[in-house]
């Protein structure tokens, strides 16, 4: 039992849950201050998301789009954690992100690209940018967050404008895939049947081999071996003949790319249009940092955070509006994310509190030991 | 019956898996300077730490004055007048050397700042104990020297009756290293207690009048340094008699390995060359080393050796090859290896495991590597715990120790076995024993003399005047940056190696 609280693995499942748990509990609180008539039913709502359906079709259906804009999320959170851990914060995602949207809603609607081309298209748009922020970091050695924030906004605005040219006449979203250009949407490969969701492409399978990949990669590679040494201590990689400020660029590079084809792989599913006027950077690539701290930055835990992420916030429409103002879901959604950020945190408290039970173990082990040996002596000296 | 300022009786403080102290009792008599000797890992600085209420001791109790008293937290040390000058400074570097003296005891009046008279109690101290200091100056401007004279002031100041220094002299020239026996030597004789922890046996016997000897936890004795000797107290530290002198055959020169011509490299402090038109040629078979103060351009001539920095002129010739633009991988995979100056900077990333910084320069080589990009963990393995082994490199849990965790010495001994164990034509050791015990210096001086032997070219930078008399074959003197006597250890003096090492004294070098 104690090696296992030991083991860094169990103690970030076990941080996970509780950071779940403690997000649950504070958004239920806010409900209740808010008002306290329909709180347990509509942090119920939340947790059940799709299971609030009775049908099990339209349950399955349901659980179908919350599964749909898992990969993007899942995407970015890979995006997020891969920079992490080669000693990069790439708060550039949600940049990334949406150029990898520009990219291949552009392709596809102005160039009737195919879908295989648009997606390409999407990764390079994305990897680009991260490019950028590499470039300024390695050889300016400008702050990968700052610029990376800035980027974020220049990647929305260029967005907004490029789309306009292939938006509907009557409203501010981009032209319909489906109607305009079908060879751009990703292929189902009869996943849509299973799910009876239209929008269940060959991204799901797409999304979790990268980040089985991504897990490889950094583990088990001679460039994962070169990228973490590089994050970690950029003048021992240096000294050790690596091209340290390559490394950097293709970090961020990757990272870039994972965030432009976790759009890619929502946006040519039909799921998403954009919206040319819209003035905030999709949250997609920020929820991308919980997803990635709640999995304990490891890309398969990814997995699970990312999903239980998008099933959240997507559970949070079903609060009961009769009670409270629409825009509920999104604070008790974001309420439970910002405790997932808080991972890192519980789990050193526990490694504190498991080593500090050792020690007090270790000494009265210690003090009984003396006094059995006591005891013998004494024994001993009856003879 | 002795007055004792402070007495630590008995302590014992235990960790998960060690115990750090062992029944350890330090008596520090009113006035004197009382050394702390013990090798890294002896647990000086546990009890230190014990001393200032950073850890709670399991057994044992401390006294001031002969009174029992309870050290709860660094507060209370403050309160019975302890101070520290710890091996890293504690200071602001973008505040004045008076604002840091006066930082967390400022004197106000109504809230608003008394400097006035903060600065006339320290003329004052500076003064009657001989501490000159440029109370305007910002620390970041000062010297190494001043800003260690500063934070002595920073426990004067607090009236601090009991003075630890945690090896001061580690970061100092030879000269300041003077300048500060003597103040610690006035600081006694106006009534301070000094405790002084060090590794450096020549300095406890010139300044100290007791020497506690500690070894791996336990406590071995308190001797007069009057009666007794280095050797003694080396083997108290040590636990064996520890050789000083390193012993080797005269060098049989071979080859030129190292040739370099004109080196000039620029500095990134200040406007002028760092290193200026250094020519100079290493043979196969001998060590050749850079001796002078720190800060004459040494560590600039090995980054333009190696490829770190950019040379602004002059031609590198390793084995009759031009290296002077070739890439740091090249001129590792020509045959230059590097012990750098700088374990954590340079020479290790720390968050790896060991056996991951063992192949930080060969990782990409066909044994660790397959051709699809995969790293080959059994062979990294193996060849680990071939080194570690074979160059007794201890850690917790081996292979896959986290480097961090390690002991500096033992830090310093993977990067000699990886170094070494690449077959170098030319190996270049930069202060390879910097902060090291005698132990791990003795073994260090052996493997360098073992390269020599073996045919090897060294080239050695050290700042340790013994190491500079002892280990080479040849003493080049770098003086601001150019090189400007070379000398036979043989034959040679400390002193006229001291004078070159100053500027006083030149001579022309033909490479």
């Amino acid at each position: 039992m104690k090696k296992l609280l030991k083991n860094s693995g169990v103690q970030a499942f076990i941080a996970s849950i509780i950071c779940i748990i403690l997000g649950l509990l504070i958004g239920y609180i806010v409900l209740l201050f808010i008002n306290p008539e329909g709180a347990t039913e509509s942090i119920l709502n939340v947790i059940k998301n799709f299971f609030t359906f009775n049908r099990p079709k339209t349950q399955l259906k349901n659980f179908g789009n919350t599964l749909a804009k898992t990969m993007p999320l899942l995407m970015c959170s890979l995006s997020i954690l891969f920079a992490y851990k080669v000693g990069l914060f790439n708060i550039g995602t949600a940049g990334q992100y949406v150029a990898g949207a520009c990219a291949s809603l552009y392709a596809a609607l102005a160039w009737g690209w195919g879908w295989l081309p648009c997606m390409l298209f999407a990764i390079v748009a994305g990897a680009l940018l991260g490019a950028i922020v590499g470039f300024l970091k390695a050889y300016c050695n400008v702050n990968e967050v700052i610029s990376g924030i800035m980027l974020n906004w220049i990647a929305l605005y260029l967005t907004n404008t490029l789309l306009s040219s292939v938006k509907e006449v009557a409203s501010p979203y981009t032209l319909t895939l489906k109607n305009e250009n079908p060879s751009a949407l990703l292929p189902k490969a009869g996943l849509n049947e299973l799910f009876n969701n239209d929008y269940i492409t060959i991204a799901v399978p797409m999304a979790l081999i990268i980040a089985i990949a991504v897990h490889i990669l950094l583990t088990c590679t001679k460039l994962g071996y070169e990228l973490k040494a590089t994050g970690s201590n950029k003048n021992a990689a240096k000294y050790a003949g690596m091209a340290e400020n390559r490394n950097i660029i293709l970090t961020l590079a990757i990272a870039g790319g994972l965030a432009g084809l976790g759009a890619a792989m929502i946006f040519q599913s039909g799921y998403f249009r954009w919206e040319c006027t819209q003035s905030s950077v999709p949250g997609m690539g920020f929820n991308g940092i919980a997803a990635a701290f709640l999995g304990g930055l490891n890309p398969i835990g990814s997995i699970f955070a990312s999903f239980f992420i998008q099933h959240i916030t997507d559970g949070g429409q079903y609060v009961n509006t009769n009670f409270y103002s629409s825009q509920i879901s999104d604070l008790i959604s974001s309420v439970i994310i910002y405790l997932c950020g808080f991972v890192l945190f519980i789990k050193l408290t526990m490694t504190k509190m498991v080593s500090r039970r050792e020690e007090k173990a270790a000494q009265k082990q210690k003090t009984q030991g003396q006094k059995t040996q006591e005891q013998k002596t004494q024994e001993g000296g009856d003879k | 019956m002795e007055e004792y300022a402070i007495e630590m009786l008995h302590i014992t403080k235990r960790f998960p898996g060690i115990i750090a102290n062992d029944d350890i009792t330090l008596q520090l008599r009113k006035g004197e300077i009382h050394a702390l000797l013990g090798e890294n890992g002896a647990g000086k600085s546990t009890l230190m730490s014990v001393l200032f209420g950073l850890y709670q001791p399991e057994e044992g109790i401390i006294k001031k004055d002969g009174k029992a008293v309870k050290v709860n937290n660094p507060n209370d040390a403050n309160a019975l007048g302890i101070g520290m000058v710890h091996q890293h400074f504690k200071l602001v570097e973008c505040f004045t050397v008076l604002d840091n003296i006066i930082m967390g005891v400022e004197p106000t009046h109504l809230g608003f700042l008394q400097k006035g008279e903060a600065r006339q109690k320290v003329k004052m101290l500076s003064e009657k104990y001989g501490l000159y200091v440029d109370p305007d100056a910002r620390i970041e401007d000062i010297t190494v020297g001043m800003q260690q004279r500063t934070e002595i002031l920073k426990m004067l100041y607090r009236d601090n009756e009991i003075l630890i220094f945690d090896e001061p002299t580690a970061v100092l020239t030879p000269q300041e290293i003077s300048e500060l026996m003597q103040i610690m030597k006035n600081l006694a004789a106006e009534g301070k207690s000094i405790l002084f922890i060090s590794h450096k046996l020549n300095e406890i016997m010139e300044v100290a009048d007791r020497c506690s000897v500690l070894r791996k936890g336990k406590y071995i004795g308190t001797v007069n340094t009057a009666d007794t000797t280095i050797e003694e107290l080396s083997a108290m530290m040590v636990g064996r008699n520890v050789n000083f002198h390193v012993e080797k055959k005269p060098s049989v020169p071979g080859d030129v390995i190292l040739d370099i011509e004109h080196m000039t490299v620029a500095s990134k402090v200040h406007k002028n060359n760092a290193v200026k038109d250094v020519s100079l040629k290493v043979r196969a078979g001998e060590i050749v080393c850079i001796a002078g103060i720190d800060g004459n351009g040494q560590s600039e001539f090995v980054y333009g050796l190696s490829g770190l920095e950019p040379l602004v002129s002059g031609k590198i010739t390793l084995d009759g090859k031009d290296i002077t633009k070739t890439s740091i991988r090249q001129k590792s995979l020509l045959g230059m290896s590097h012990i750098p100056e700088d374990r954590h900077k340079h020479g290790l990333v720390l968050d790896y495991t060991l056996e991951d910084n063992m192949i930080l320069q060969t990782y990409f080589k066909p044994e660790f590597t397959n051709k699809a990009g995969f790293l080959r963990r059994k062979n990294i393995r193996e060849y680990a715990n071939r080194l570690i082994e074979q160059y007794d490199v201890r850690s917790g849990q081996g292979p896959i120790t986290i480097t961090r965790s390690m002991s500096g010495g033992n830090q310093q001994k993977a990067i000699i076995a990886r170094e070494i164990d690449k077959q170098p034509d030319l190996l270049i050791a930069v202060q390879p024993t910097r902060g090291l015990d005698v132990g791990a210096i003795e073994y260090i001086h052996k493997q360098l003399v073992a390269q020599r032997d073996a045919g090897k070219a060294v080239l050695l930078v050290s700042l340790e005047l013994d190491e500079v008399m002892d280990v080479p074959d040849r003493i080049l003197v770098m003086y601001e940056g150019e090189i400007v006597g070379e000398l036979d250890p043989k034959t040679t003096t400390q002193e006229e190696l001291g004078l070159y090492m100053a500027g006083a004294k030149r001579m022309e070098v033909t490479a």
